[in-house]
């Protein structure tokens, strides 16, 4: 069971850590030069980020899943 | 402030006895329609009435609906309608067996009316670090959230009491957060969940007298995700409700796609011969939440029941430290 909890606990801090990454990296980026697609192109490309967080996130949570709960998956 | 407090208590008050005088009825009435399903942990395999979504939604409705007579706003508006199409959506699947993406899609166009009515705001709040905008980012984040919340509630709905027990927790560490984060009125539309939750969990605790079938657990579900919408605790109401995302998780992680319970042809439990739930060996079945918590040995239903809650608990309790970390900044 303590495997449980310290897989919770795992994804509480990886949720803070995406926070992290999200307000004080991505946000700040900036897109100019580019005339009226600016905005999309900013907004697009933090999108493109974003979505790679989240599969990053699941690729390190399916990375300690399998660490955490090798033994019970194994039996 | 008292006229709040008394509009706390008479809403929780109908919300709860709402539910709780209207499911023996319900009970009855599916009794006698023969609307039962097999209890298959349940020596002998009891036939259990289903679906008690109604009574979810009447104890909703009612009190949801007093509070807007005080409070006519457009974000109890947003929770009355996401909350009953969410039902609607349920209640086919408690009737017809529907393809594996028929509730995402329709539980997707369940939340247009969050963005209809304006009820969101595109500011991402995450703890420490501050707020982010993302107005178009959001939007898809709404699509997105309510068929997330609604499936997550509806695949931990495995077990006598678990999905209303969970939900009773979960919705009140939303409550509390809500408070913390000074967002009263929400906090006061939050109420009737976690009280709906909890009469329900009378009746559905083990050994179950009623299970509440896909138009309750998606009515549960849903309503979750449009208060985390509407209340800006879009965070805090993820991490309350991680046991059952690590449940989803862990099973599309082993199924690799998405499908119903139903058409998983290897079931991760089984029983002993005192019919006690035991982990499957069968390597072909899914990885689940109550597959890892028997991996330790066999266990009474009631027994895994309480593991969840457990973990439950430890969940809420780290989404009211994440609310009390929404006020630290860095």
């Amino acid at each position: 069971m303590k495997e449980i909890f310290l897989f919770v606990l795992v994804m509480w801090l990886l949720i803070i850590v995406g926070g992290f990454f999200l307000i004080s990296i991505i946000a700040h980026l900036s897109i100019s030069g580019h005339g009226k697609f600016d905005s999309i192109l900013d907004s697009g490309i933090k999108a493109l980020i974003a979505m790679m967080l989240v599969v990053a996130w699941i690729f390190i949570l399916a990375k300690i899943k399998n660490r955490l709960f090798y033994k019970q998956i194994k039996n | 402030m008292l006229d709040k407090i008394i509009l706390a208590i008479l809403v929780s008050a109908i919300a709860f006895f709402s539910v709780y005088i209207t499911t023996p009825f319900l009970i009855k009435g599916l009794e006698k329609r023969n609307l039962t399903v097999k209890d298959y942990n349940r020596v002998g395999g009891a036939m259990v009435p289903r679906p008690g979504g109604p009574s979810i939604l009447v104890g909703i409705l009612a009190s949801e609906f007093t509070l807007y007579a005080f409070f006519p706003t457009a974000e109890i508006l947003a929770i009355l309608i996401t909350t009953s199409l969410a039902f609607v959506v349920g209640l086919i699947d408690d009737r017809k067996v529907l393809g594996g993406w028929f509730k995402p899609v329709a539980l997707a166009i369940s939340a247009i009316p969050i963005i209809l009515l304006g009820t969101y705001d595109p500011h991402l709040s995450f703890p420490i670090f501050g707020t982010v905008k993302i107005p178009e980012l959001y939007i898809a984040l709404v699509i997105f959230m309510i068929p997330v919340t609604g499936n997550t509630i509806n695949s931990i709905d495995v077990l006598n009491g678990v999905a209303s027990g969970f939900m009773t927790i979960a919705s009140f560490a939303l409550t509390i957060s809500l408070f913390i984060v000074h967002n009263y009125d929400i906090a006061l539309a939050s109420l009737p969940l976690g009280f709906v939750s909890l009469a329900f969990y009378k009746y559905h605790k083990f050994p179950s007298r009623i299970f509440p079938g896909d138009s309750g657990a998606l009515t549960l579900g849903a309503m979750y995700g449009v208060l985390a919408i509407v209340g800006h605790v879009e965070i805090i109401a993820a991490v309350a409700l991680l046991p059952a995302v690590i449940n989803s998780f862990l099973f599309l992680s082993s199924v690799k796609r998405i499908i119903e319970h139903r058409q998983i042809k290897s079931n991760p439990v089984t029983h002993t011969d005192d019919f006690k739930l035991m982990a499957t060996i069968d390597k072909d079945a899914p990885v689940t939440l109550v597959r890892l918590i028997l991996a330790g040995g066999p266990k009474t239903e009631k027994q895994v029941g309480f593991e969840i809650f457990k973990l439950a608990i430890f969940s809420a309790m780290l989404a009211i430290v994440t609310a009390f970390m929404m006020d630290v900044k860095i």
